[in-house]
C-alpha cells in the first residue's frame, strides 16, 4: 500500500489558527445563542475576541517552529480572554506546543493533540458526558489516533477527527451538564447544544479544511 | 435593546474611564481599579475581581475598610491572569494578599494560574459560594459566589484595616461565607451588550427562581406572584439550607433594573418572615449592591452575625458603593 506523510510545518499551524479564528467569527452568533440557552451568552464574544488576538499576535510576530505558534497561540487565550475558555483553550494549545516534537508527522500531531486534550480535562476536572468540550475533543483525539494506527493519509485523518468532534458536540444535546456555568440549571440544561463542545468542534474541524488544501508528498516508510 | 453606550466593545472601558473621572479616591491603570492612596505598609491587601455588569460590585467596593484592588472583566467574563497579577503586585504592603474569588469556573481557574505566578507575594485565598439554588455535589460546578461577596469584602476589608495578619483575614473571610446564604429571582432577563438582545425569554407573567448574576436562567419558572411570595420561596430555600436563627445580616439586593421602592416592598416582607422564624435582622442594606446588568429582579443574602462580625461590619468604610462611620 502506498503510504503517504507529510510534514505539518509552521506555516500549516498558522493556517490554522487563521482558519479557527475565520470560522469562529462566522459561527459567533450561533455560539452566543447556545451559551445564552445554558449559560451567560459569552461565548462567542470571548473566543472571536481572543482568536483575534492570536490573529495578531501570529502576525506581529512570525514565529519560526510549530510549537512557537502553539505556545503562542495559547498564551494569548489565556492572558486575554478569560473566562473559563480562555483557560481551557489557553491550555490545550500550550500543552500541544509542549508536546510536540518537529518535524511534526500526523502521528506526532495526534499525540500532542491527546496530550493538550488531557492538560484540558485536568484543569477543568472535567470527564467525557459532563457535557463540556471534552465531549468533542476526546473523540477528535481518539479518531486520530485511530487514524495513525491505520495509516490514514493526514487530510482524511482531519477529515475523520472533524466528524467525530462534530458528533461529540452533538451528542451533548440530551447531555444534563455537571460542569461549569449550565450545571447551574440542573435538568434544564437537557436538550442544549453544549457552546463549549461546538466551538471545540469548530476548531477541530479547521483541521480538516487546511489540510486539504496540503500537498500530498508520497513518502518511503 | 437600547444600551446608553458608546459601542459594545467599549463599554466595560468607558465605564472604568467613568468611574475615575467620578471618584477621585480610585486610580485605573490597565483594567485594575485601585485605591488612589495606594499600599499601606503591614496592611493585608485585598483583591477581588470577576466580570463586569454586576457594578457596583467588585470596582465600586475599593476604598478604605473594604478592597485594595478590583478586577474587572469583560461583561460576564472572569477577569485574566495579567489583570490579577498586577494588582496583587502593586497592592502588597508586605502583609501578603486576600484573593476574594466567586465560586465560578472561569473565576476560579483565572485567579489559580494569578496565583500560582504571583512568586513574590503571599497569597491567600477564599472562595465564595452562597447560592442556596445550586446543589453543591458531583454534578455542579458547586454553589455560586453572589451577595455573599459583598459582606467578605466588608468584613474582611476591616479587619485587614485593623492590621490582622493574612491568615486572620482569610479565616474570617471563609467565616462569613460559610455562615451566609442567598436566593435570586429574576422578573425578567437581562441583555449583555454584545448580544443586544435579552439572554432568555421571560413571558410577561412568570419569573425565574433561583438565578445567578449572569442572566442564566435560573432552576425553575413559575408565574408571578406577590411579593410576599415570592420573598417567601427565597427565605424558605434559605432557612432549609441555613436556619435561620440570632442575629442576622440581610441584604435585599436589586439585579439592577428594579426600583428600589419595590426591593423595600420585598425587604418587608423578608425581614417578617424572619421574625416570624424568631430570628431578628440585626443589620441590612437594601439596594442595587450585586447586579445582572439591566435585569429585574432581587436576591436575599443572610449572614448569622456574632460579636465579631458584627464590629467589622459596622466600622468605617468609604468606597463609591458603600460608605459609612467615616
Amino acid at each position: 500500500m502506498e503510504h503517504l506523510d507529510i510534514t505539518l510545518d509552521t506555516a500549516f499551524f498558522v493556517a490554522w489558527f487563521e482558519d479557527v479564528a475565520r470560522t469562529v467569527r462566522l459561527h459567533r452568533d450561533r455560539l452566543i445563542e447556545l451559551d445564552a440557552a445554558i449559560g451567560d451568552a459569552d461565548h462567542g464574544a470571548n473566543l472571536d475576541r481572543g482568536l483575534s488576538e492570536v490573529r495578531a499576535a501570529l502576525a506581529g510576530w512570525p514565529p519560526t517552529s510549530p510549537i512557537q505558534v502553539l505556545v503562542s497561540a495559547g498564551t494569548t487565550l489565556i492572558r486575554r480572554v478569560g473566562g473559563a475558555s480562555g483557560p481551557l483553550y489557553g491550555s490545550l494549545f500550550r500543552s500541544m506546543g509542549k508536546a510536540l516534537e518537529p518535524p511534526v508527522t500526523l502521528a506526532g500531531f495526534a499525540a500532542a493533540f491527546d496530550a493538550g486534550v488531557v492538560a484540558v480535562e485536568r484543569l477543568g476536572k472535567a470527564a467525557p458526558g459532563d457535557k463540556t468540550m471534552v465531549d468533542a475533543l476526546v473523540p477528535a483525539a481518539r479518531a486520530l489516533a485511530l487514524a495513525v494506527r491505520d495509516g490514514v493519509a493526514a487530510p482524511e485523518a482531519f477529515a475523520l477527527a472533524g466528524r467525530a468532534a462534530e458528533d461529540g458536540a452533538r451528542a451533548t444535546v440530551p447531555l444534563q451538564a455537571r460542569k461549569g456555568r449550565a450545571s447551574y440549571l440542573g435538568g434544564r440544561s437537557v436538550g442544549h447544544e453544549d457552546p463549549g463542545a461546538a466551538s471545540s468542534a469548530l476548531i477541530v474541524g479547521s483541521l480538516a479544511t487546511v489540510a486539504s488544501g496540503l500537498r500530498q508528498v508520497p513518502g518511503d516508510t | 435593546m437600547k444600551k446608553l453606550i458608546n459601542a459594545a466593545e467599549t463599554a466595560v472601558d468607558d465605564a472604568l474611564a467613568g468611574m475615575a473621572a467620578a471618584h477621585p479616591s480610585l486610580r485605573v491603570r490597565d483594567r485594575v481599579v485601585y485605591r488612589a492612596s495606594g499600599p499601606r505598609a503591614g496592611k493585608v491587601g485585598l483583591v477581588s475581581g470577576g466580570g463586569s455588569g454586576h457594578e457596583p460590585l467588585h470596582a465600586g467596593f475599593v476604598g478604605y475598610g473594604m478592597l485594595d484592588a478590583a478586577c474587572p472583566g469583560e461583561v460576564f467574563t472572569s477577569p485574566v491572569p495579567d489583570q490579577i497579577i498586577e494588582a496583587t503586585a502593586a497592592v502588597d504592603g508586605g502583609a501578603g494578599v486576600l484573593h476574594i474569588v466567586k465560586n465560578y469556573t472561569g473565576d476560579v481557574l483565572n485567579f489559580e494560574m494569578a496565583a500560582e505566578l504571583c512568586e513574590d507575594v503571599e497569597v491567600a485565598s477564599v472562595l465564595v459560594d452562597d447560592d442556596v439554588a445550586v446543589q453543591d455535589s458531583l454534578y455542579t460546578a458547586g454553589r455560586r459566589g453572589t451577595g455573599a461577596t459583598l459582606f467578605v469584602e466588608k468584613i474582611a476589608g476591616a479587619l485587614a484595616e485593623e492590621g490582622a495578619p493574612l491568615a486572620g483575614v482569610a479565616a474570617v473571610a471563609a467565616a462569613v461565607d460559610e455562615r451566609s446564604r442567598s436566593f435570586g429571582v429574576a422578573l425578567t432577563s437581562c441583555t449583555t451588550p454584545a448580544a443586544g438582545k435579552p439572554t432568555f425569554d421571560l413571558p410577561e407573567g412568570e419569573v425565574e427562581l433561583g438565578i445567578g448574576i449572569h442572566g442564566e436562567p435560573g432552576r425553575t419558572r413559575v408565574a408571578l406572584a406577590s411579593a410576599r411570595e415570592l420573598a417567601g420561596v427565597a427565605m424558605d430555600a434559605i432557612h432549609r439550607d441555613l436556619p435561620l436563627e440570632g442575629d442576622l445580616l440581610v441584604l435585599l439586593n436589586g439585579m439592577g433594573g428594579t426600583p428600589l421602592m419595590e426591593l423595600y416592598v420585598a425587604f418587608g416582607e423578608v425581614e417578617s418572615y424572619i421574625r416570624g422564624k424568631g430570628a431578628r435582622v440585626a443589620r441590612s442594606l437594601v439596594g442595587n449592591y450585586v447586579t445582572s446588568l439591566d435585569m429585574q429582579g432581587f436576591s436575599v443574602t443572610i449572614c448569622r452575625l456574632d460579636d465579631t462580625l458584627t464590629r467589622l461590619w459596622d466600622a468605617p468604610v468609604e468606597t463609591p458603593g458603600l460608605r459609612w462611620g467615616r
